[in-house]
């Protein structure tokens, strides 16, 4: 409240020797760097009364595509890290987030027009959604895989797998814990992710890249775009080099997902069909599944 | 014969501050016995005296059993995210710490340094993580919809894995929701009373866990103590017939994890020079203080020959000596009564018939607890060596000529906890692997653990797994 209220006052009053507080250039984060949108574009980000934040980058086709690339890229090496190993980054997330606590709060409570304490109950809540899937990665091949009792002299073992790049486009009214609750079980699974923030509410999801940048995942295990929900989703659904989209973002316009889905279809991507989700409810693991393939392995038996 | 002597590279001892002396670690603070009674505990490569700890009593026990009670309460009530929490706060406590109670195990332990820093702490470290994430996700661990925790569980591990064993032991009986009261080795109590101080920075409530330390009669009262609602031991099988008898007829659950004397099998198409690493690993790691160690030697009487000059060529290399010594392969017997057990048995071997041999280039100190690296061949199965447990770096080698007489030699015994199998054909490792009697089966590799995956016994090696999906069993109401 009081960092809030202490922003308003520099701006409007401004007596002569107060300092004038440095804002910050909000960036996308694209293969493990923060560059601009390619495009140069930049649309106006205001809190929930209309005050102007920041200006976010309006991503284009081709940050789109960039942040594909990217994606595929750290794909090998993320999938091919030990589940452990990826358990331990996911967990370094919750300590990183936690340690800007305040920080994230102020950007939800100006994005979403929420209380403090709201606020800070959605940032720890979203710090611990990752200390959820940090849990999981080494579990969840034992919950959706196992030992297949087949008829026969043979050993038969199915284990879940990564399905490849996945393209998320993010809640739109919940900036953090709903961003949060989408990205992490795409990645906990192995994945690779393009995600775009929600349309309005951008800055705590290109904050919350700064806390990735300083979290052992590797560059390009997360790519965050911010911009038009639409404009992105198109080139995203309809990109041959992506095998998953989740279109949680779109869920509030029936006609743009039912265009994404078509898009999804040419190239037979999985596809997380929008639906009305609470997101401090139990996330359980549907969003996890979701993303992961099954390989079944046959060995014979004999001497 | 070595013709490069190795520089020596020891670890400092600076890292750890060991006190002169530990009482017990009950309901969240230390204490001293109840009866002031007090052991000491040494360093079994120099004989020196680390320090001195509180000896536990009847009063002490049931004591450590009420805290775990009135703990348990708010503890299991807690919901799993926030006891899932805690568990990743140790798990980072002893990833930070991990240097210092390394070189602390291989002081009271004798375990070479590059094993307690490379094995036994991110091992230990990891079992806590891979807990963590279960404490929130039970229902998803197929024993219900609600699994409920057992209550209070009495713990009592070995000595030849002191932080390992602690690890596999409480992150499992944390996670579900119950409470521990823990008993350390008599030769090895540091480590566990080190875990203490890392419960207390993780802000663990107090009575959660409780450390007491002891000798076996300390053990016998935790076991045989009525406000006990489930045993887990780690130790020898005879000390584990005798649990199971005092438990016989009571409400609580047991779970054993106890001797073996695990067949190696090498077959004739195996690869020599992998084989040969993983039989050293399998008998000389830990200097064979290893329940699942790979004692047996069963190899394809065709590379008998070949295999043998590889595997002395290999064991030439070892080096024994002091733990702390980066360099060093195997370290020191643990205690005096264990070095006594080991040679009385190697004595037997001898007299039974068996050819003794061990490396020529092999010094032992003058000081501490010490056995060179031995093998053992013309091994018949009746001889004692091929039988019984030695604990110790001892391999004993015996032939077959078909996989059928593998198969029943390697089952010839009855014990059933570990065994492995050397061969180029898939087909052939899952086809002997289906007919052994093991809990663990390795192939074309041994000694690999995860806290992902079950580990456990056959026959008389016990009952119960720990660690994996499987290892919350013990601790669920299921």
């Amino acid at each position: 409240m009081s960092d809030r209220s202490d922003k308003k006052k520099t701006a409007k009053a401004a007596p002569a020797p107060a300092r004038l507080s440095v804002l910050k250039t909000y960036k996308l984060f694209v293969g493990g760097k923060f560059p601009r949108s390619e495009s140069g574009r930049v649309y106006e980000v205001t809190d929930s009364r209309g005050g102007w934040l920041a200006n976010a980058p309006q991503s284009s086709r081709k940050d789109a595509r960039d942040a594909v690339v990217a994606a595929r890229k750290a794909f090998a090496g993320w999938s091919g890290a030990t589940a452990y190993n990826r358990g331990q980054v996911l967990y370094r997330v919750a300590e990183m987030l936690t340690g800007r606590r305040e920080q994230f709060a102020a950007e939800v409570a100006d994005a979403e027009g929420l209380s403090v304490e709201a606020a800070l109950a959605a940032v720890d809540a979203a710090a611990d959604r990752w200390v959820w899937y940090a849990g999981w990665t080494d579990k969840i091949a034992q919950i959706a895989g196992g030992a297949n009792p087949v008829a026969g002299p043979f050993f038969n073992l199915s284990v879940p797998e990564p399905t490849g790049v996945v393209a998320v486009l993010a809640p739109q009214k919940s900036s953090l814990l709903g961003l949060v609750s989408v990205l992490a079980p795409v990645i906990a699974g192995g994945n690779t992710a393009v995600v775009v923030t929600s349309a309005a509410a951008p800055l705590p999801a290109l904050s919350f890249a700064e806390v990735l940048a300083t979290s052992d995942v590797p560059g390009g295990v997360v790519n965050i775009l911010s911009g038009d929900t639409a404009e992105l989703g198109v080139p995203l659904a309809a990109h041959q080099d992506v095998n998953a989209i989740d279109l949680t973002g779109a869920g509030g316009d029936a006609e743009l997902a039912t265009q994404l889905e078509t898009a999804a279809a040419d190239n037979l991507k999985r596809v997380l069909r929008p639906a009305d989700e609470d997101w401090t409810a139990d996330p359980g693991t549907g969003r996890l599944l979701t993303f992961l393939e099954t390989k079944t392995v046959w060995h014979p038996i004999g001497v | 014969m070595s013709i490069f002597a190795y520089a020596p590279a020891p670890e400092s001892r600076a890292v750890v501050d060991i006190a002169p002396s530990y009482g017990l670690f009950i309901d969240g603070e230390f204490r001293p016995a109840a009866e002031d009674k007090v052991f000491p505990t040494h360093s079994p490569a120099t004989e020196e005296r680390l320090s001195e700890v509180a000896h536990a009593g009847a009063a002490d026990v049931d004591a450590a059993v009420r805290a775990a009670r009135t703990a348990f309460g708010p503890w299991s009530a807690l919901p799993g995210a926030e006891r899932a929490k805690y568990l990743f706060r140790i798990a980072r406590l002893i990833q930070e710490r991990s240097r210092e109670l390394a070189v602390l195990e291989s002081l009271d332990n004798g375990k070479p340094i590059r094993e307690s820093r490379d094995t036994d702490l991110p091992q230990a470290a990891a079992h806590f993580f891979y807990y963590a994430g279960w404490a929130d996700k039970l229902r998803y661990a197929g024993f219900g919809p609600d699994p409920r925790p057992v209550g209070v569980a009495g713990q009592v591990i070995p000595w030849n894995f002191p932080l390992l064993m602690l690890a596999w032991k409480v992150a499992p009986a944390l996670a579900t929701g119950n409470t521990v009261v823990l008993k350390p080795a008599e030769t090895t109590p540091l480590s566990a009373l080190f875990f203490a101080d890392i419960c207390r920075q993780a802000g663990l409530p107090r009575g959660v866990v409780n450390i007491l330390t002891g000798d076996g009669s300390t053990g016998a009262e935790l076991v045989a103590h009525p406000g006990i609602d489930k045993v887990a031991f780690t130790g020898s099988t005879e000390v584990g017939r005798a649990i199971a008898r005092t438990v016989a007829g009571t409400h609580k659950r047991l779970t054993l994890e106890l001797g073996g004397k695990a067949a190696n099998i090498v077959f004739d198409d195996a690869p020599i020079d992998q084989a040969v690493e993983g039989i050293v690993n399998g008998i000389f790691f830990n200097q064979g203080h290893v329940c699942c160690a790979g004692s047996r030697l069963l190899v394809q009487e065709s590379i008998q020959e070949e295999l043998l000059d590889a595997l002395k060529r290999r064991m030439e290399t070892l080096r024994v000596g002091d733990p702390l010594d980066k360099n060093t392969d195997i370290g020191a017997i643990n205690s005096a009564e264990q070095l006594a057990r080991i040679r009385e048995l190697a004595a037997a071997g001898e007299a039974e018939g068996a050819g003794r041999w061990q490396p020529a280039s092999c010094e032992l100190p003058s000081q501490g607890y010490w056995f060179a690296p031995t093998l053992f061949t013309e091994v018949q199965q009746s001889h004692r060596i091929a039988r019984e447990e030695i604990f110790g770096p001892v391999l004993s080698v015996l032939t077959f000529r078909t996989p059928e007489e593998a198969v029943a030699k390697a089952n010839n015994t009855p014990y059933g906890l570990s065994a492995g199998i050397w061969t180029e054909k898939g087909s052939r490792i899952l086809s002997v692997a289906d007919k052994l009697r093991a809990g663990v089966v390795w192939a074309n590799t041994f000694n690999k653990f995860d806290p992902a995956s079950p580990f456990g016994g056959y026959k008389e090696s016990g009952f119960g797994r720990e660690g994996g999906r499987h290892g919350l069993e013990a601790y669920l109401n299921v």
